[in-house]
C-alpha cells in the first residue's frame, strides 16, 4: 500500500491530456516495456509556445500521475521556462511522491528533455556511458539525479533513477559516482579565508550572539584560521559548568550548519 | 468488496473466531500451571495439536510443533536442518519459492553454502530432470514448496521425495506448504515429507499461528530458545487462542476440500474463462491444470500491475499483482520471470485467489466490470501500434 498524495490520486483515475498528436512539434521517449514503465510525450509548439501536449504511459499509478501533470505544467508556457522544470518540480507539484516511486518523476523530466532534444535538433549526446545495464540508466541520468534531488546514498539514487535495482552489480560505480559528485561540490563550494571570516562573523553576530544574550551571556570572534575559529565567551557562559556543552552543542554546530562542515570551534 | 486475494491472506472464519474467544477472556490461564483453572488452556492446545495431526496425517501428535506464521516454520526447519548437518553444505530449491525461502537460502549463500535452484518450464513445471542430476551426497536439505503462491502450480511432491530418498536417503526433504494447506489433501506420510510448515491465516485462521511438522527421524534444534514449551523445541508461552483457532481452522478445511476441488475451482475456471474470451490482450500465465483450485493468473498485455489494481480497487476489487511497481521493488515476479512470462505481459500480471466465500455475484461482477477497466488503461498505453495488431491477430 503506497501512501500516494491526494494530487496522485486524483491524476492516475482522471489523467488529463491522455493520446498523441497527430503532426507533433516534438516527440519524447523514456523506459521501456521491459523495464516496467514507459513513457511517450508529445509537444505542440507555437511561436516559443507550448500549445498541446499530450501523452502515453505504460506504468503505475505515480507513473501515470506524473505524466498527466507534467503535461499540465507545461501547456501555455514558453519554452524557455519548459526547459527549466526538474523532475523534483513534477513530484512537488503532486505533493510529492513516495521515496520508491520518485523514479516515475525522473521519468518524466527525462521524456521532456528527450523531446526538447528533437525539438531544438541537438546532437543527440554522444554515446552516453551505460551505468546500470538492467535499466539503461545512463551515468548522466545518475549526476542529474544526484544534482537535481541532492541525493547521497546509493538507495536514493536506485529510488530515483532504479539503477541498481535489479542485479545490483552497478551499486559499486554508484557510490563512485557519488563519491565523485560530493568531492566536487565540496570544491566548489570551498570559500576563500576572507569569504570564510566574513560569513562566520556575520552568522555569530546575527544568529548566535543573540541566543547567547538570552541567557546572559556574550561571544567575540577572535581569529579564523584555516577551519579553526576561535572565539571568547562571556558573562554567565564563561564560568557555567555547562559553557563547553554550550559551545560543542551550539556555537558549533550552527557554524558547522551554516558555514562549513568542517570547522572547528576553539574557546581562548 | 469482492475479495479476491485470499492467497495473500484469507477471512476468519467465524467459527474459528468462536473457538478462540474464550481463551482471550474467561480462560486465560496458562497452559504450563499447576492448578485447575489452566487445564482448558492446557487442554485447548492437545486437541488443536490433535486435530493438525489429522489435518496433515502425520504419524504422531509429538511431530507438531506450533509456530507464529509461515516464514518462523520455513526458518526453523531450514537453519534446523543445516545446523544438526554441519558436514553437508548443499542445499536444493527451486527458483520460484517464496521470498522468505530463497533469502535465507542466500544468507547461507553467504556463509559459503553451494545452493541449486531448479527451475520450471513455461506452465511453471518443475524440471525433475534437473533435481534429479543435482542431489548429491553431501545434499543436507531439499526445500521445495507445494503449491506455488503466485501461479497455484502445485508440484509433485510424492514423485520428488521418492526421487530424493532413491539418490541421497540421507538428504532432509522440507515442504512448504502453506499455499497448499486448505485448497488440497496434504498427508506428510503418503508424500514421505520430513519437514512441512503451513500458516494459518492462508485458511480461514487468523495472522500470527502457524505449525511446522518435523517427523520422528529427523531432529533439530529449536529457533527460539528458553522455557520447556512445545518439547522445548519453541519456547514461548503457547499462544492458546491462536492455537486453537488453527486446529479449528484445519477441522473445517479438511471438511471443504471437496468444496475447493468443485466449487471454488468452477467458480475460478468461470473467471478465467471469462477474462480471457472478452479481453483481447489477456495472457493466461500458466494454463495447466495441476493447478490449487482457487487461482489463476492472468497478464494484460502493454499495461501495467499496479494501475490495474489501482483501478479495481475503485470498484471495490481486491487482487494482487507480480508488477515490480506494488512490491516496492523495482524487479517484477521472480516467479514469472523463472517461467520466462514475456515482458509484454510480466508487468501487467494480475493474480486472482478465490475462496469458499467468493460468490457467483462476485465473479460476476468481476466479469462485468474488468473489460471496461482494461479498455481503458489500454488508451493509455504508448504501445498503441501492438495493441492493434495484437487485436487484429485475435481477429477481435
Amino acid at each position: 500500500m503506497w501512501d500516494y498524495s491526494e494530487k496522485v490520486l486524483d491524476h492516475y483515475r482522471n489523467p488529463r491530456n491522455v493520446g498523441s498528436i497527430d503532426n507533433a512539434d516534438a516527440i519524447g521517449e523514456a523506459g521501456s516495456l521491459a523495464c516496467g514503465d514507459s513513457l511517450k510525450i508529445y509537444l505542440k509548439i507555437d511561436n516559443g509556445i507550448v500549445t498541446d501536449a499530450k501523452f502515453q504511459t505504460f506504468g503505475c499509478g505515480s507513473a501515470v500521475a506524473s505524466s498527466s501533470i507534467l503535461t499540465e505544467m507545461i501547456i501555455g508556457k514558453p519554452i524557455e521556462e519548459v526547459r527549466k522544470i526538474t523532475n523534483k518540480d513534477i513530484a512537488d507539484a503532486l505533493d510529492g511522491l513516495p521515496p520508491e516511486k520518485m523514479h516515475c518523476s525522473v521519468m518524466g523530466h527525462e521524456a521532456l528533455e528527450d523531446a526538447l532534444k528533437h525539438y531544438f535538433k541537438e546532437e543527440a549526446a554522444q554515446q552516453e556511458k551505460i551505468v546500470c545495464t538492467c535499466f539503461n540508466v545512463t551515468e548522466k541520468q545518475i549526476w542529474d539525479a544526484i544534482k537535481d534531488n541532492g541525493l547521497t546514498t546509493v538507495e536514493e539514487v536506485t529510488n530515483y533513477t532504479k539503477a541498481g535495482g535489479a542485479c545490483g552489480r552497478c551499486k559499486g560505480i554508484i557510490q563512485d559516482i557519488l563519491n565523485t559528485y560530493n568531492k566536487k561540490s565540496a570544491e566548489e563550494s570551498k570559500m576563500t579565508s576572507t569569504q570564510m571570516v566574513l560569513k562566520v562573523n556575520k552568522i555569530i553576530e546575527t544568529v548566535i550572539a543573540p541566543e547567547l544574550e538570552k541567557d546572559g551571556g556574550g561571544i567575540e570572534l577572535i581569529d579564523v584560521s584555516g577551519n579553526k575559529v576561535m572565539v571568547k565567551l562571556y558573562g554567565r557562559c564563561s564560568s557555567c559548568k555547562n559553557s563547553l556543552v554550550t559551545l560543542k552543542s551550539f556555537v558549533e554546530t550552527t557554524l558547522r550548519e551554516k558555514v562549513s562542515k568542517e570547522i572547528e570551534v576553539i574557546q581562548v | 468488496m469482492i475479495y479476491l486475494d485470499n492467497n495473500a491472506t484469507t477471512k476468519v472464519d467465524e467459527k474459528v473466531l468462536e473457538e478462540m474467544l474464550p481463551y482471550l477472556k474467561e480462560e486465560y490461564a496458562n497452559p504450563s500451571s499447576m492448578y485447575d483453572f489452566s487445564r482448558k488452556a492446557h487442554n485447548a492446545i492437545k486437541e488443536a495439536r490433535g486435530k493438525i495431526k489429522d489435518f496433515i496425517n502425520a504419524a504422531n501428535e509429538r511431530e507438531i510443533i506450533f509456530t507464529s506464521c509461515g516464514s518462523e516454520s520455513a526458518n526453523m526447519a531450514i537453519k534446523g536442518v543445516l545446523s544438526y548437518n554441519p558436514a553437508k553444505r548443499h542445499i536444493i530449491t527451486t527458483k520460484v519459492e517464496h521470498p522468505c525461502v530463497l533469502n535465507t537460502y542466500k544468507e547461507y549463500e553467504k556463509q559459503g553454502y553451494e545452493v541449486d535452484y531448479i527451475g520450471v518450464n513455461n506452465s511453471g513445471e518443475l524440471d525433475l530432470e534437473e533435481l534429479k542430476n543435482k542431489i548429491r551426497k553431501d545434499t543436507a536439505l531439499v526445500s521445495i514448496m507445494w503449491a506455488n503462491n503466485e501461479t497455484g502450480v502445485i508440484f509433485p511432491i510424492k514423485q520428488i521425495s521418492e526421487i530424493i530418498k532413491s539418490r541421497s536417503p540421507e538428504t532432509k526433504f522440507f515442504v512448504d506448504a502453506v499455499q497448499a494447506a486448505g485448497k488440497i489433501p496434504i498427508d506428510v506420510q503418503e508424500n514421505g515429507i520430513d519437514l512441512l510448515g503451513i500458516s494459518g491465516h492462508k485458511f480461514h485462521a487468523p495472522k500470527g499461528v502457524g505449525m511446522l511438522y518435523i517427523n520422528a527421524k529427523t531432529s533439530i534444534p529449536p529457533l527460539i530458545t528458553g522455557g520447556h514449551q512445545e518439547r522445548g523445541l519453541r519456547a514461548g508461552t503457547e499462544n492458546v487462542p491462536y492455537i486453537a483457532g488453527l486446529g479449528k481452522a484445519a477441522e473445517l478445511a479438511a471438511c471443504n476440500l471437496e468444496y475447493e476441488a468443485k466449487e471454488v475451482k468452477r467458480l475460478r475456471d468461470k473467471l478465467e474463462t471469462g477474462i480471457l474470451s472478452s479481453i483481447f490482450n489477456a495472457r493466461l500465465n500458466t494454463s495447466i491444470t495441476n493447478r490449487v483450485p482457487n487461482t489463476t493468473n492472468i497478464g494484460f498485455e502493454y499495461i501495467e500491475g499496479e494501475l490495474i489494481l489501482l483501478h479495481l480497487s475503485d470498484l471495490g476489487i481486491c487482487a494482487s499483482s507480480g508488477s515490480a511497481c506494488t512490491s516496492g521493488s523495482l524487479e517484477p515476479s521472480h516467479v514469472l520471470r523463472a517461467m520466462g512470462t514475456p515482458f509484454t505481459s510480466l508487468h501487467g500480471s494480475i493474480r486472482w485467489s478465490l475462496s469458499k466465500y467468493t460468490t457467483e455475484q462476485d465473479i460476476d461482477y468481476v466479469l462485468e466490470k474488468l473489460p471496461a477497466v482494461i479498455e481503458k488503461l489500454n488508451k493509455i498505453s504508448p504501445f498503441q501500434r501492438e495493441l492493434e495488431h495484437l487485436k487484429a491477430c485475435k481477429g477481435v
